[in-house]
């Protein structure tokens, strides 16, 4: 009964989202303001619907509703209950529902707050949604249905994919999606200028809430899969360039490099008709990683040709929306005209060079990610593009850009000059080498990348400190007035500080990452980068819904008890599928791992051990970056609501100011 | 959920990557059979190095691997013997030869194309007449004070 309720539902959102894409569009065109009006209504109609949809799928699941395929398939009675919310969109179906729930949520977000918005750019951005919304329910409706019912239903279902069962991996999905699924928002804000023909800086203040959230939640979607990959994988690897991670590392690229046009856009009324095209190119991004997800066309061209319906759909719908939208571009970029004048040596020319910078790495991410396909199909060669040729390749743009940056971030905008910023800067610089140096110095014949790293990382934190207390002026009172800075200002230092954490993280487990791999007696200890690790005791226990093998692990360091180290060896009998759960003794400049292996016929059993320097601050580093955005979206100059609360009268004036 | 089919290679073979007994005792050696394990990928996998796999063949490939180093190849030699056997295919780094050429070349281009064009972009805004400012109507004046005000 519920299931039929949020199927009904589903069905009762794709033709309010019919009618949201028409309506308001032709309104807007019309100029008839009750035509206009039906968008809000709809939005709030659309996300109602979506949400029991997808709460009446939520419910099966909690209630182990095996007569639904995709609960079957997807769970079990035993497994715990969080797992059983999770599994929701732990699968195709269930994960195409949570997106379009994320779509109509955005739409939804922009008639509760967008009162400050024209009505006619309000309804033109809630139809352009709409539409967004039209084809990925019609997706779901069509090829996806999550509420398809089983003939005869079986007593249990076959269990949720073991490694999906893990908080770091179950909240990874809602994040990206957030992120993924923000980028439309930009997308439609960006058709909808385009068709009204107008870009000015108020639109950029309107876009850069959504870009901002979006672009804080794929840091931490895209840090949380990660982190969950170091500890769940059994080798601590944090990034493998696989193409889903790019799918989603290259909408995070674009979003950064929009974040930063769509500010040159609010202040300086530049570079619009660039901040458009990256607002549409960023949600397309978004949708090539939905394609590469879910039709399986990189993992093999047959795989994608033995079940086309699902890829062939989602190819359609990016070729639909990408090409409408650079059609629509092409015809209306000359109206864009650029207003502001500056200097080479300007903030706008530092944020030109950021796009660029993140623009191409993006590129060349995205070229790396299809390259087998297209070397299979144009040149039949079969090969494969791996982590070697994205760490040679993207690596020295990321070199540059933290480079460049420190220096960027503080130049003024039309004109600025150079030399008191370098000489502002030059303490950073000295110590930031003097780190580079003392960490080459102190390694022999190891790849040049940690010094390199370190060095960029003091640069770029030893910077955005510098960027900051410059901006308190002189004299008495800097402390007082460093606290009082606006909440942006502290935003872009705590981001720019946080990608410095970030890259010292990265550099120094690539450089200086130790290892042993051996066979191990109970009773036995083994020394790694001066820490010694015995093996006490190995027991079998019984989870949930899991059998483990347990190892018991201590951990000291010049004879000094730091911590016991619990190691398991999980198999899950339902799923037929063992998965490692290495142990972590973090630490702030370095964390021990330790994975349990399969015992030996000799007796005993393998035991993996790493040592892994820095490594929380690659992830504590992004959190940083994640919340330096969440600070920036705080500030009250650019609050979504800003001026919703005003009386509607004052939007409802502007609104009449006819849109050129 | 992403993932998946990446973990499908766990389900494979319950072993994990390099195993102690796969190892050699000279670790000079062994140092060299990472090395060139961690550019081989392996087959059956996706986008996984045989140093990182838990797959049979990945097992197999680095015992393979081992096997030629202890005849005494050298490492290359070591890749070409593994190449003509499985192709281009395992490698993870892509050749920088004949088509791949534009694979490589695409990213350093393009970074060449965007600097040349914004160059072009910023002298002319930099050269360009300063504009008259246009005056904002009454309407959008009383607007702004408003937004100002909040």
């Amino acid at each position: 009964m519920v299931t039929e309720l949020g199927h009904f539902a589903l069905i009762l959102a794709f033709l309010t989202a019919l009618a949201q894409a028409v309506i308001p569009l032709v309104g807007a065109h019309k100029r008839w303001p009750g035509w206009m009006a039906v968008a809000e209504p709809a939005a709030t109609l659309q996300f109602v619907l979506t949400s029991i949809a997808f709460l009446s799928l939520t419910w099966a699941f909690v209630t182990s509703d095996f007569s639904l395929r995709l609960v079957t398939l997807n769970s079990h009675t035993d497994k715990p209950l969080l797992y059983k919310i999770t599994g929701v969109w732990g699968n195709h179906e269930g994960s195409m529902l949570l997106w379009v729930l994320i779509v109509t949520l955005f739409g939804g977000a922009v008639a509760w707050f967008g009162a400050n918005l024209p009505p006619s750019l309000r309804a033109r951005v809630l139809s352009v949604q709409a539409m967004i919304g039209v084809a990925f329910l019609a997706f779901i409706l069509f090829t996806s249905n999550p509420f398809l019912r089983m003939g005869s239903p079986p007593f249990n279902g076959q269990d949720l994919n073991p490694l999906l069962q893990d908080p770091g991996l179950a909240f990874h999905p809602p994040f990206l999606y957030l992120g993924y699924v923000g980028l439309s928002m930009t997308f439609s804000f960006a058709v909808a200028a385009l068709i009204e023909g107008r870009v000015d800086a108020a639109w950029g203040r309107w876009v850069r809430p959504y870009t901002l959230a979006s672009w804080i939640f794929l840091t931490i979607g895209i840090g949380l899969g990660s982190w969950w990959a170091y500890y769940e994988l059994g080798w601590g690897g944090f990034w493998f360039w696989d193409p889903v991670e790019n799918a989603s590392f290259m909408p995070w690229l674009i979003a950064a490099a929009l974040l930063h046009s769509a500010i040159v856009v609010e202040k300086r009324e530049s570079l619009k008709s660039w901040t458009i095209l990256l607002a549409i190119i960023a949600f397309g991004f978004s949708m090539v990683g939905a394609f590469i997800t879910r039709s399986g066309v990189l993992t093999s061209v047959h795989a994608f040709a033995t079940d086309p319906e699902r890829g062939v759909f989602l190819l359609a719908i990016l070729a639909v929306f990408m090409i409408g939208a650079l059609t629509l571009f092409a015809a209306r970029a000359n109206v864009m005209q650029a207003r502001g004048v500056f200097g080479m040596a300007s903030r706008e020319s530092a944020l030109v060079l950021n796009n660029i910078l993140l623009a191409v790495s993006c590129f060349v991410v995205f070229i790396g990610t299809i390259w087998p396909l297209v070397a299979e199909m144009v040149f039949d060669r079969k090969l494969t593009v791996g982590a070697p040729f994205f760490n040679a390749a993207f690596t020295p743009f990321m070199v540059l850009l933290g480079l460049a940056l420190p220096v960027g971030a503080m130049m003024s905008w039309k004109r600025a000059t150079l030399k008191p910023i370098l000489r502002k800067l030059t303490p950073v610089f000295v110590l930031a080498l003097a780190i580079g140096a003392l960490a080459w110095a102190m390694q022999t014949g190891r790849s040049a990348l940690g010094p390199v790293g370190l060095f960029l990382a003091a640069w770029l934190i030893g910077g955005a400190m510098v960027d900051i207390w410059s901006r308190t002026g002189r004299g008495a009172g800097r402390i007082a007035r460093l606290i009082r800075l606006p909440r942006a200002d502290w935003g872009k230092a705590l981001a720019h500080g946080g990608l410095g954490i970030t890259m010292a993280g990265i550099a120094a487990i690539t450089a200086w990452e130790a290892e042993d791999i051996r066979v191990m007696q109970t009773g036995e200890t083994l020394e790694i980068a001066g820490y010694a690790l015995r093996l006490d005791d190995v027991t079998r226990e019984e989870g949930p819904n899991y059998r483990a093998t347990v190892a018991d692990f201590t951990l000291s360091r010049d004879g000094r008890e730091i911590a016991t180290m619990h190691p398991e060896k999980r198999v899950y009998p339902v799923a037929q599928m063992p998965t490692t759960e290495a142990a972590l003794n973090n630490g702030f400049l370095r964390d021990i791992y330790v994975v349990i292996g399969d015992p030996q016929n000799s007796g005993g059993w393998a035991v993996r051990t790493y040592y892994k320097p820095l490594a929380n601050w690659i992830w504590g580093g992004a959190i940083i970056m994640a919340l330096g955005g969440a600070l920036s979206l705080s500030d009250r100059r650019y609050r979504v609501a800003a001026g919703a609360r005003k009386t509607p009268q004052a939007a409802q004036t502007a609104g009449e100011v006819p849109a050129e | 959920m992403k993932r998946l089919i990446l973990m499908l290679c766990l389900i494979a073979a319950p072993v994990m990557a390099v195993q102690p007994d796969e190892m050699l005792d000279d670790p000079a050696l062994e140092e060299r059979a990472r090395e060139i394990s961690e550019g081989l990928r392996c087959l059956v996998c996706r986008n996984e190095s045989i140093d990182e796999s838990n797959a049979d063949l990945a097992s197999d490939m680095r015992l393979l691997v081992r096997e030629r180093l202890v005849a005494g190849d050298s490492n290359a030699e070591v890749v070409d013997f593994i190449t003509d056997r499985y192709g281009e295919y395992v490698l993870l780094n892509p050749t920088k030869s004949g088509s791949n050429l534009l694979l490589w070349l695409a990213g350093p281009v393009m970074l060449g194309a965007g600097l040349l064009m914004a160059g072009v972009y910023l002298r002319g805004r930099a050269k360009a007449p300063e504009e008259k400012v246009t005056r904002l109507s009454d309407a959008e004046e009383d607007r702004l004070r408003d937004i100002l005000k909040d």
